[in-house]
């Protein structure tokens, strides 16, 4: 049905992609590393032998659609769900017989916000210290500079509940720091906010990676992978398809632009073959058809001359959407 | 001073950090149930003085009056109220008992998952059930001691040994708390809870001795008293406060053993299921 795969990037593009990555040196040993990692539930396999590693300082990501494996992965990582099969280092432990030494040094966000709605926001902050043994005083320290952080300082004696979904994302991240962690592991953090508190916790986890913080999170949301993580795999039933940066996905697996055509209900069935060999490739959806080229400009142009006119045009840079259509023939939000 | 926050360089591999011991990690999860009692401890105080004052008030001196017209032979001078005395707090510890291992037990894994939140920290699943344990344990301790402390305003104890009457119906309390815990740690609703209060907690509250002794019951229900550990509670209670363990030291014994093994086993189920609950997230 499509064409080849984009050209392969050469090695000094290669080279120049990866160098967008700030802290991750070759030598470090990975913080994690999974090898023929196995997830599975009974007789259903969540997921099913994947193999990376995440180096120091390393921002990385699982981008895949609802129940593609993300959420167990992150739950063997954090040492709350045993592996069923393979192998899994974590700061250099196993998660079998070192889970609690493995979590004391882990700062988790998960899906679902876990915040204490009887307590305080400060001390939802002074209660998690504690559980990592932190001394009073240091909890109440590190609590007050965390929320000037998560820019929640006026809100500490507020109780929990009242608070935005935004504010308590932003609580969950300040209480994931209290130990400093070597490891932050974050669960789609984003999803269900607005695009405004969306943005302000963006901007707080890129000063997390400015400051050194290793984050390995999970996401169903490109634009949250391209703004945030140096690499990436992309995760689709179980497995994981394709592993790069973002730019390097998108270089192997798509092209620089993408021309979108919308039709008229019904036009769009009676196209066909009208569309072949506009572009390097091109890819029909229910609502619109997608014409992969380096030029978008060009394509437009050149549908105009066989007499094609589309309702709606949009030629916009490639995505890691198109990466994951490409990979698996779907979309990736719901 | 330097922040915590400020940059450097990333966190490598590094070493291995030290186990914390249980008693540490227990201790951490009771210190977030104390923090959250602090908020309505003055409530539950003055709760724990009204329900003794009520029972005691309607059902000890009002109808004790009319009981004692025909006094027991084999206790001299024995008031019902002090019959009554010993029963209901064995029997208002199982209550309160039940429903802390019940209601905040789903709450912490269901509704708000704070346990699944220390979960994530380095506090094990055993310890997150035995903290809660070890938190019920000094919440029915409160209960008891104001217990206790109404039936000498009342003047409804006959000995001294109603000190050593506290522990043993935190005990019976927690005969009930533990495997409670264990079942609620399986459960995802509150719906069964109803149920088993209902069918389970009512029906012991009221055929094992605690408002007459169980030689009054037709015999073909006394057995159910026998198994019914509460019967086991109220039955210690009463020994110390008339004073009568010396008369069967055996009994004596056999109540503090059935109580203790169900307390113990519970226990030990409950870090199972609350291990299995919070693994499967």
């Amino acid at each position: 049905m499509h064409d080849s795969l984009a050209t392969e990037p050469t090695p000094a593009v290669e080279e120049a992609l990866g160098a967008s990555r700030p802290a991750a040196r070759a030598s470090a040993p990975p913080l994690i590393s999974a090898r023929g990692l196995t997830k599975r539930f009974d007789d259903f396999t969540a997921v099913d032998g994947i193999d990376f590693e995440v180096a120091p300082g390393e921002a990385f990501g699982f981008l895949g659609p609802n129940g593609a494996g993300k959420t167990s992965t992150m739950r063997m990582i954090g040492c709350t769900s045993p592996v069923s099969d393979g192998e899994l280092r974590i700061l250099d432990m196993d998660p079998r017989r070192q889970g609690p030494q493995i979590r004391s040094r882990l700062g988790v966000v998960p899906q679902q916000d876990t915040l204490d709605n009887e307590l305080t926001v400060r001390e939802n902050l002074l209660i998690y210290g504690r559980y990592f043994g932190l001394p009073r005083e240091e909890c109440a320290r590190r609590a007050d500079e965390l929320l000037d952080f998560v820019q929640l300082a006026d809100r500490g004696k507020d109780l929990v509940e009242p608070l935005s979904g935004g504010m308590k994302r932003r609580l969950t991240i300040a209480r994931s720091l209290i130990n400093e962690p070597s490891l932050m592991l974050l669960d789609e953090p984003t999803t269900g906010l607005d695009p405004q508190a969306r943005h302000l916790l963006w901007d707080r986890l890129y000063r997390l990676k400015q400051r050194g913080v290793t984050l390995v999170l999970t996401t169903h949301y490109m634009d949250e992978a391209e703004q945030l993580c140096d690499r990436l795999v992309v995760m689709d039933k179980a497995k994981i398809v394709a592993e790069g940066s973002p730019q390097q996905l998108i270089q192997r697996y798509s092209t620089r632009e993408v021309a979108e055509f919308r039709f008229l209900p019904g036009v769009q069935e009676t196209l066909d073959g009208k569309l072949d060999g506009l572009a390097s490739r091109i890819e029909k959806l229910p609502d619109r058809v997608l014409l992969y080229a380096d030029d978008g400009e060009e394509v437009v142009m050149a549908a105009r001359e066989r007499g094609i006119h589309p309702e709606a045009v949009l030629v916009r840079r490639s995505t890691l959407e198109d990466v994951f259509l490409r990979l698996t023939g779907r979309s990736l939000v719901d | 001073m330097s922040s915590f926050l400020d940059a450097r360089e990333p966190a490598g591999i590094g070493r291995v950090p030290p186990l914390a011991p249980s008693w540490s990690t227990i201790g951490r999860v009771i210190e977030h149930r104390a923090m959250l009692y602090r908020r309505t401890f003055r409530a539950s105080l003055f709760a724990s003085f009204g329900v003794p004052l009520l029972f005691l008030t309607a059902m000890g001196l009002g109808l004790g009056g009319y009981v004692d017209q025909n006094p027991d032979p084999t206790l001299e001078g024995l008031t019902y109220l002090q019959f009554l005395a010993p029963g209901l707090l064995a029997a208002t510890v199982m209550q309160a008992g039940s429903f802390e291992a019940a209601f905040p037990i789903l709450g912490g894994l269901q509704w708000n998952k704070i346990f699944h939140a220390m979960f994530a920290t380095p506090i094990r699943a055993a310890d997150i059930a035995y903290g809660n344990i070890v938190w019920i344990a000094l919440r029915l301790t409160l209960i008891a001691t104001v217990f206790a402390i109404v039936i000498v305003g009342f003047g409804a104890s006959r000995s001294p040994l109603l000190v050593l009457a506290i522990p043993v119906a935190v005990l019976t309390g927690l005969s009930f708390s533990t495997p409670l815990m264990a079942f609620t740690a399986t459960q995802r609703t509150p719906d069964k809870f109803a149920a088993i209060f209902r069918f389970g907690i009512t029906p012991l509250f009221l055929f094992s001795g605690t408002f007459y002794p169980i030689e009054n019951l037709p015999e073909i229900v006394r057995p159910i008293a026998w198994v019914s550990p509460l019967w086991h509670g109220v039955d210690a209670c009463r020994m110390l406060m008339l004073d009568t363990v010396g008369r069967d030291p055996l009994l004596f014994t056999i109540h503090i053993g059935v109580l203790v093994a169900l307390a113990g086993t519970g226990a030990a189920f409950a870090a199972r299921t609350f291990e299995a609950r919070l693994v499967r997230g």
